[in-house]
């Protein structure tokens, strides 16, 4: 299989997906010559034109309120919020409007909209630019969300978003972009609300997400010389969330770490435990759950300050062992 | 429709006698000189800004001024202390103008602790809310969504002070523009509205995302007097603004003022400028802001050659003294990340 980039993955599911649907259309912020701000759909809109590679003022409000819009009477936009953090000026569109339409009005409007957005810090561009806003959508019936961490899982699960009849923010790491993967030539797609298995193991399940699944791959690596087999699941949508095989995997190891970027207070990694409890696993547990997460401040500007405000890969290691090393 | 092109006719006369028009002013040679060194400050601060980023010492990302100093000084000396700045991302030559210490932005820009947020803002984000200085916004048309607000709360407090808000074209694009405008409009609010015209919001041709240009009219439609000026030519940007600013110190209500102006580096630290041509680029480059002063200063004998020298070497030095402070200062403590989160 050929190697491509996260970046790559992305955007080949768009093209794709524009040449089998005429319905389907970008819109966004310098998504044109340009080529968006991480280049994602640079050379679209040679291909495509502006008909369809639409670009927009500096008009967060109004380009979700027209995909929204353009949604509802049958087109399949893919709206691209420059920064995650863009979505907050949009919230009204995304959650009165889209969210709500095709309940509010007895189930006969569909909203069939993807919404890309690059979240995540690292790139030390401070607190309004770096955030991981995931929750908040989450919190949203109505509304699904992706978080793609390889671009096998981007390719397949954005396809499926743009086939979705629903509202999908696709949540994308700016981190992610340049990474490598293997993605088939053959179309494909990944069904929403399934969860991946990165890597087996027997002693702790670590939930993870986005940039968060390699690194705790990499603590996997690290923590495998120790002699402790951690298995590592990519919810890869978190909104529906796919309790079921993180359940299994919690009942097999006896453990549970959840790490994500977001901060911690009310992020989702509170959802996944509690949903665990909820099910059989909770009987099987070994060790407390425990969650490792962003600190609760916003995202600052200085290198070092930025890295000790998300978790990184000796924090994820020491928690983990701390889990395991854990008697009753 | 959209916008074919901006049609520069701006509202204020050029006056090539620049010493007739600084006594109306009211402005000293010295004040000119000042007017001149400072724009060269700025310049220089850019273009070490842009250095220090080639050389892999900054970590994070910036938006550099370079080409807009017109505007920056031509405000800057108008303003008083007591009043209000709200700004955004392209917001180094404001602060300079405005009398920020430039070994506090130079640190801020290399993330240190000695920064005007001590490391934790950057160049996006500079803030010096002691000086009213209400920080730089990394949200296009963030610092308009508070612009009425500050404007609210000066009236209330029966303060002599105006805010000044000063935004791109790609802001003026956003709906809180209206809202804003209404606000202030219905209330009578000290509010000035500055609009940086400079062409692009990032790849954006300003005629193509905007339904009208100049954006005066948008302001006019609410009853807001409006300007759209020359902002390459300093003078008559000091002149609009102390008219401007005159009007929404005295109780009138807001002011919009619209300056043409032009951005020579790349949007960010990522831009190819393939929206742009190196022919437009060089074009802009001949209306310079500091090479047309320059030029009506050295024609009224104010300024010479050597002076100019002089000036050059001068802010060079303060330049290179910003970045030996920045570098030589201590990097924010980690264990400290959690601070400052709530007073
Ligand atoms: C709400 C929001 N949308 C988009 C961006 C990304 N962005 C940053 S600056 C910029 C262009 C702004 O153009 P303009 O307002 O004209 O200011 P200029 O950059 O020309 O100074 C864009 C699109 C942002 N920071 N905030």
């Amino acid at each position: 299989m050929p190697e491509i980039t996260y970046r790559e993955a992305i955007k080949n599911a768009m093209v794709e997906e524009m040449r089998r649907d005429e319905r389907v259309f970008l819109i966004g912020e310098d998504i044109g010559t340009y080529g968006g701000a991480f280049g994602v759909s640079a050379g679209m809109l040679e291909e495509f034109g502006p008909e369809r590679i639409v670009e927009t003022p500096i008009s967060e409000d109004a380009i979700i309120g027209a995909a929204a819009g353009a949604a509802m009477v049958g087109m399949r936009p893919i709206a691209e919020m420059m920064f995650m953090d863009f979505i907050l000026l949009a919230l009204e569109p995304l959650v009165n409007q889209a969210a709500k339409a095709r309940y509010m009005f007895g189930g006969k409007a569909t909203v069939p909209m993807v919404v890309r957005m690059p979240g995540g810090s690292g790139t030390g561009a401070a607190a309004q630019h770096s955030q991981s806003l995931e929750t908040i959508l989450m919190h949203i019936p109505g509304i699904k969300v992706v978080a793609p961490s390889t671009p096998y899982d981007a390719k397949g699960l954005l396809v499926s978003s743009i086939r979705d009849a629903n509202p999908i923010c696709f949540v994308e790491h700016k981190l992610l972009y340049k990474t490598k993967g293997e993605v088939p030539d053959e179309e494909y797609s990944i069904p929403l609300g399934v969860a991946d298995i990165k890597r087996e193991g027997t002693d702790i399940t670590v939930v993870a997400s986005g940039i968060m699944v390699h690194k705790s791959l990499e603590a996997a690596e690290t923590l495998a010389e120790e002699g402790i087999s951690v298995e590592v699941v990519d919810p890869r949508t978190l909104r529906p969330l796919d309790v079921d095989t993180i359940s299994k995997s919690v009942k097999k190891t006896g453990r549970l770490l959840v790490v994500h970027e977001a901060v911690k207070t009310a992020g989702w990694a509170g959802e996944v435990m509690a949903s665990v409890s909820e099910t059989p696993a909770w009987d099987y547990l070994d060790a407390p759950m425990r969650r490792l997460a962003g600190k609760d401040v916003p995202i600052p500007y200085n290198r070092e300050l930025e890295l000790a405000a998300v978790p990184q890969v000796e924090d994820i290691v020491e928690e983990i062992r701390a889990i395991v090393q854990y008697r009753y | 429709m959209r916008s074919e092109n901006l049609n520069a006719n701006y509202d204020n006369e050029k006056t090539e006698d620049v010493l007739k028009k600084a006594d109306v002013l009211g402005l000293s040679k010295e004040d000119l000189i000042d007017m001149y060194k400072t724009m060269i400050q700025i310049r220089l601060f850019e273009e070490m800004a842009d250095k220090l980023y080639a050389l892999g010492k900054v970590h994070g990302t910036m938006h550099l001024s370079a080409g807009q100093e017109g505007v920056a000084v031509g405000t800057g000396t108008v303003m008083q202390k007591v009043d209000y700045l709200l700004n955004h991302h392209r917001g180094h030559g404001h602060f300079i103008a405005s009398g920020a210490d430039v070994n506090k932005m130079m640190a801020e820009f290399l993330g240190k602790e000695t920064g005007y947020c001590k490391g934790r803002g950057g160049s996006m984000h500079i803030a010096d809310v002691e000086a009213n200085n209400l920080g730089a916004n990394g949200i296009v048309g963030g610092g308009i969504h508070l612009a009425a607000g500050v404007g609210l709360a000066i009236k209330m407090m029966k303060e002599p002070r105006v805010v000044l808000v000063i935004f791109g074209d790609g802001a003026a694009n956003q709906g809180i523009l209206h809202e804003s405008f209404n606000m202030s409009a219905i209330w009578d609010l000290p509010v000035v509205y500055l609009c940086e015209n400079n062409h692009y919001g990032m790849s954006a041709d300003v005629t193509r995302v905007s339904s009208k240009v100049p954006f005066k009219g948008r302001a006019e439609a609410h009853g807001i007097p409006g300007y759209f000026i020359d902002g390459n030519d300093v003078l008559a940007v000091h002149e609009t603004m102390k008219e401007a600013v005159e009007h929404a110190r005295s109780g009138k209500g807001p002011v919009f003022v619209e300056t043409e102006t032009y951005r020579y580096f790349g949007h960010s630290k990522s831009d190819r400028n393939l929206y742009r041509t190196k022919e437009e680029i060089q074009a802009w480059k001949e209306k310079d802001p500091i090479g047309r002063f320059e030029t009506l200063l050295i024609e009224a004998k104010v300024l010479n050659d050597k002076a100019i020298k002089e000036i050059y070497q001068e802010m060079s030095q303060v330049i290179d003294e910003a970045v030996a402070f920045a570098e030589n200062s201590p990097e924010p403590d980690p264990s400290e990340v959690t601070e400052w989160v709530y007073a």
